[in-house]
């Protein structure tokens, strides 16, 4: 089985994005995304922070602490691009004015509840930022996970156990191992990594899936 | 920048504009840790990046309190150690809720229907209510006793322009404090901002210092 890199992922979710499409990018693995699209089209990132058409970072030397994202890196402006306060910046969320959002997680359930900000550890600090806001007011919620948890795992489950981001956001998930959609009949299976059947992603992960 | 903060009393709600180090008013934080207020509740997106601005206000050990979204970060050490010790209260709001609460309060409205974090531990003992088939949870108004923002230039009537993404909560926070103080790079004569991108006008604004040696 050869499994999905994460340059692969990132490319999968980048080619999905239509042209003219509003997005948020997430924190981590979904920050890579941006590195693969395809600079010809006209695509709008979005930074909870206050920042429409966002830009690469910029080069050494050139960061401004004013420029950063949601992760406080350094970034650029496109031209055309602008700033806007908090308020304005997540009614864009909230007002179902995003397209889509593409976050990561801890767990997804076949429902499409997203587990993606506590632990729920208790000497965990807990911090949540953005992620809800950004779960219940994007048109579409992307997931870019591992399909297994290092202790081996599946992150897609009947249930999530982890404390809730959101409940029935999840439209589409994005692992090392394959591309699902959630859907009202369970998770339908679009991709799947070369060398591996449907059969066997069923026991990996620990849920019915439906062929694509 | 001592007398801009001189009356902040001990118990005093405060509002510090920023997002990480972008937007925070270091000089007016700096003179709110030399003026000694104490038993303060503060109002931030984050809790404090590295050692200086707001982590040293915590480090300072003035800080009851803390209301904000997103407190743990790689430099969060200052808070994350007062936590673990329970020397700090937190209160964590998702953000769009922590904007939204914080311009409610500027606008005057009592409380509103937010849909993001329901059914999560967030909206636990939060009054829900079900609106055109999608769940809502009831989230209060942030009130504050003061404000410290930072912006780029002012004028004597206290009309704000920002820099960049460093806007980020000036404009709500400056709406929901009973005092708003700002701290800019550049004070210029009336006229000089073009009225049509003033962003934040100036009844909303109580004080403005410029900040030594900033003006670039």
């Amino acid at each position: 089985m050869k499994r999905f890199s994460r340059d692969d992922m990132a490319r999968r979710v980048a080619q999905d994005i239509p042209e003219g499409a509003y997005v948020n990018l997430g924190i981590g693995l979904p920050t890579m995304v941006a590195n693969h699209l395809d600079k010809s089209r006209d695509i709008f990132l979005h930074s909870e922070n206050g920042i429409l058409g966002m830009g690469p970072a910029p080069a050494a030397g050139e960061e401004d602490e004013d420029v950063i994202n949601a992760g406080k890196q350094p970034v650029t402006l496109l031209t055309g691009g602008s700033y806007f306060h908090h308020g304005d910046s997540f009614a864009m969320m909230r007002g179902g004015h995003l397209d889509i959002c593409v976050l990561g997680a801890f767990q997804v359930s076949v429902q499409g509840d997203l587990a993606n900000w506590h632990t729920g550890a208790p000497d965990a600090i807990p911090a949540v930022g953005g992620a809800m806001d950004l779960a219940i007011g994007a048109k579409s919620v992307y997931v870019m996970m591992d399909h297994q948890t290092k202790a081996g795992e599946s992150k897609i489950v009947q249930a999530c156990t982890y404390p809730l981001t959101g409940i029935g956001c999840v439209n589409r998930i994005y692992t090392d191992l394959a591309v699902m959609d959630v859907t009202p009949n369970g998770l339908i299976v679009r991709d799947i990594a070369e060398g591996l059947s449907l059969q066997e992603l069923e026991k990996l992960t620990g849920v019915a899936l439906i062929a694509g | 920048m001592a007398s801009a903060v001189a009356d902040i009393h001990d118990g005093a709600t405060i509002m510090i504009g920023g997002f990480g180090n972008a937007g925070m008013p270091r000089a007016l934080i700096d003179a709110l840790i030399e003026q000694g207020a104490r038993d303060l509740t503060i109002v931030n997106n984050n809790a404090g990046n590295g050692d200086k601005g707001l982590a040293a206000l915590l480090a300072a050990g003035r800080v009851r309190k803390i209301i904000c979204s997103f407190p743990r970060q790689t430099d969060s050490h200052v808070f994350d150690g007062l936590y673990r010790s329970g020397k700090i209260e937190l209160e964590l709001t998702p953000q769009g809720n922590l904007a939204e609460r914080i311009r409610a309060a500027g606008a005057g409205i009592g409380g509103f229907f937010s849909p993001t974090g329901y059914g999560t531990l967030l909206a636990e003992g939060k009054e829900t209510r079900l609106i055109n088939g999608r769940h809502y949870v009831l989230e209060s108004p942030i009130h504050a006793d003061y404000a410290l923002i930072k912006a780029l230039k002012a004028d004597r009537w206290g009309n704000l322009v920002y820099r960049k993404a460093a806007r980020n909560f000036g404009p709500i926070m400056a709406m929901a404090a009973k005092c708003t103080i700002a701290q800019v790079d550049e004070v210029v004569a009336l006229g000089e901002l073009d009225p049509e991108v003033i962003i934040t006008p100036g009844i909303f604004v109580k004080r403005v210092v410029q900040s030594e040696g900033e003006k670039k």
